[in-house]
């Protein structure tokens, strides 16, 4: 069967869609994606949609339950590349995808994950800090 | 709007590859009707969520996607028929979140504001045809 790539850039994971998924494959990624974080231990996924010319409430329903499970494994998820027409339709459709994060492309994808590995070490030393 | 087609294609929907099939298709048809690409996307997206309808909740079934013309105006119109177990209540099935399955509930809602024309006829233990358009 099918895969879709997953790669790892840095603390993150990359994944590209670019075929029109068909049911099967949406749910195959979904199971991949988690056993991936978990082994890797990357915090931060992003899902580059630059490649599609439609997202269903299929779709939007596997992107948000990645998220879901991701954040459940401490991994922040990104979904980046949306193209304006899709986003107009999801939007119509009703389908605001209020549980994933978005940016504009990968590059600032990649850039909201940093901040929030940043952030996390900067609070972490805070509580180490409070601890002495 | 009474319009006659021009060209149409007749295409199952058993699996989910089929449901695939029916977006290429259906985008086939949008370009030639010379749809905008925000209009095209959105019969696209409505033509996935009827045939993955036809095919979870009516059991498989077929569309047909044809080219109309109207006058001037030209457009892309879909018939979805599945002789599944039929639509109880058609003014539930339309508001959003309802759902009998394990979706969003944005089906048949979502699909009817994506388009310019929606009608649905359901017959308990018969079936349920959903007929879409957009024109441009």
């Amino acid at each position: 069967m099918d895969r879709i790539p997953i790669l790892k850039l840095g603390r993150a994971l990359l994944v590209t869609i670019q075929v029109d998924m068909h049911d099967r494959l949406a749910t195959a990624l979904e199971e991949d994606l988690s056993a991936k974080i978990v082994a890797s231990g990357a915090q931060g996924v992003v899902i580059d949609i630059s490649g599609l010319d439609l997202v269903d409430s299929f779709m939007g329903r596997m992107l948000d339950n990645i998220a879901a499970v991701s954040r459940m494994l401490d991994a922040e998820t990104v979904v980046v590349g949306m193209r304006p027409a899709v986003a107009i339709t999801l939007v119509e459709l009703g389908l605001e995808l209020s549980g994933v994060k978005t940016a504009l492309n990968v590059e600032r994808g990649m850039a909201l994950i940093q901040s929030r590995l940043l952030q996390t070490r900067l609070e972490a030393v805070e509580i180490g800090d409070d601890g002495l | 709007m009474d319009s006659k087609p021009m060209v149409s294609d007749r295409l199952p929907i058993k699996t989910s590859d089929d449901v695939v099939r029916v977006r290429q298709q259906t985008r086939v048809r949008a370009l030639e009707a010379g749809l905008s690409l925000v209009d095209q996307t959105k019969i696209i997206t409505a033509a996935s969520e009827l045939a993955r309808n036809t095919l979870d909740y009516g059991g498989g079934g077929e569309v047909v996607i044809e080219s109309v013309q109207h006058l001037a105006r030209r457009g892309v119109r879909l018939t979805f028929v599945d002789h599944g177990p039929g639509i109880p209540d058609l003014d539930k099935a339309l508001t959003d979140g309802w759902t009998s399955g394990g979706g969003m509930g944005l089906g048949l809602s979502g699909a009817k504001r994506l388009c310019n024309e929606f009608d649905i006829t359901s017959e308990i233990g018969k079936g349920t045809k959903v007929m879409i358009a957009r024109w441009k």
